[in-house]
């Protein structure tokens, strides 16, 4: 199973807010085991996704050269279980941004009513921890793309937002190994 | 008109309880941070975040965690700060108690040292309470 907890951004503006979808199918595995018999999307599983959807938004300002990761949850509350067949839309809006981490609020919705509500809290990783990026960057690269984020996202003032160019190297590089054995691969 | 001691103790109050879970009761101006009211380092950047959101202050992490001056060789000795390191970090925190970390000078015992009052002493330094 990949580890993506949202399917596409609709909105994306840096530093901001974005939104982000998440379809729900009774073919996803995690509903075979969290309560058998009764298929409901795991609180946590949402949480990751909402975690997801901010914490893209966050890491995005700074051209993901900070290694952001989910550090406490503040608030999470959620008012109906979602179900196979949903659609969840998490709106993502970012409170407050310091050198040391950021603050996010996303709020969860299924068509027009208001499912669950959190507040989140992102660290960025410091010279404590290992160097080195937390993913691959060809495959960040490829998620971002998968997500629509460079389809969407936009800058506070409008204009589209691009691929860093630390991530648009590695994912030039790749596709320079794919094609140089005769595979023509579509990054872009 | 200036804030008082006590409305800064009220709101410090409030962010550590959200902060850490705590009663309001458990947050006394005696507590410390870390061994009374169970805070643990990703707790601090969320108190940062809650205090500067109710004073309107912004805290530079330094002033809080002088990480630089407990891993400095020149300030450190065989696990302890140097008689030069306490006075660096008396200049660094100077709404900090030292008395009882001086007898016991080592760099582990320094993550229990930070109390309530601390933090408000502090609070109170940046936004000039009455």
């Amino acid at each position: 199973m990949r580890w993506f907890w949202i399917d596409r951004f609709t909105e994306f503006v840096r530093g901001k807010r974005a939104v982000a979808l998440k379809a729900l199918t009774l073919s996803e595995e995690q509903f075979d085991s969290y309560t058998p018999g009764f298929p409901v999307m795991s609180s946590s599983l949402m949480i990751e996704g909402m975690a997801q959807t901010a914490g893209l938004l966050v890491g995005e300002i700074e051209g993901f050269a900070q290694r952001v990761v989910l550090a406490k949850i503040g608030k999470a509350l959620f008012h109906r279980p979602a179900m196979p067949g949903e659609t969840l839309r998490y709106e993502a809006t970012i409170a407050d941004v310091k050198g040391d981490g950021a603050l996010a609020s996303v709020n969860a919705f299924i068509g027009e009513e208001l499912v669950a509500e959190v507040d989140l809290m992102f660290a960025f990783l410091d010279e404590r921890f290992p160097s080195g990026p937390l993913f691959e960057p060809v495959d960040f690269a490829a998620m971002l793309r998968s997500f629509h984020m460079y389809d969407v996202g936009v800058t506070a003032d409008g204009q589209p937002l691009e691929l860093p160019a630390f991530y648009a190297d590695a994912e030039q590089a790749a596709r320079a190994g794919y094609e140089a054995v005769g595979t023509p691969v579509r990054v872009g | 008109m200036p804030v008082t001691k006590d409305e800064v103790y009220k709101k410090v109050q409030t962010a550590l309880v959200d902060a850490l879970g705590v009663d309001d009761e458990e947050v006394t101006p005696q507590a410390t941070m870390v061994g009374d009211l169970g805070a643990e380092s990703i707790d601090f950047l969320d108190i940062v975040f809650k205090l500067e959101k109710a004073f309107g202050i912004e805290i530079p992490r330094k002033e809080l965690s002088p990480e630089d001056i407990l891993t400095n060789a020149s300030y450190v000795q065989d696990g302890k700060v140097t008689a030069a390191g306490i006075a660096e970090l008396k200049k660094r925190m100077p709404f900090v108690d030292f008395t009882k970390f001086e007898a016991n000078p080592q760099v582990r015992e320094f993550s229990n040292l930070l109390t309530v009052g601390d933090l408000c002493r502090y609070v109170e330094g940046k936004i000039g309470a009455a």
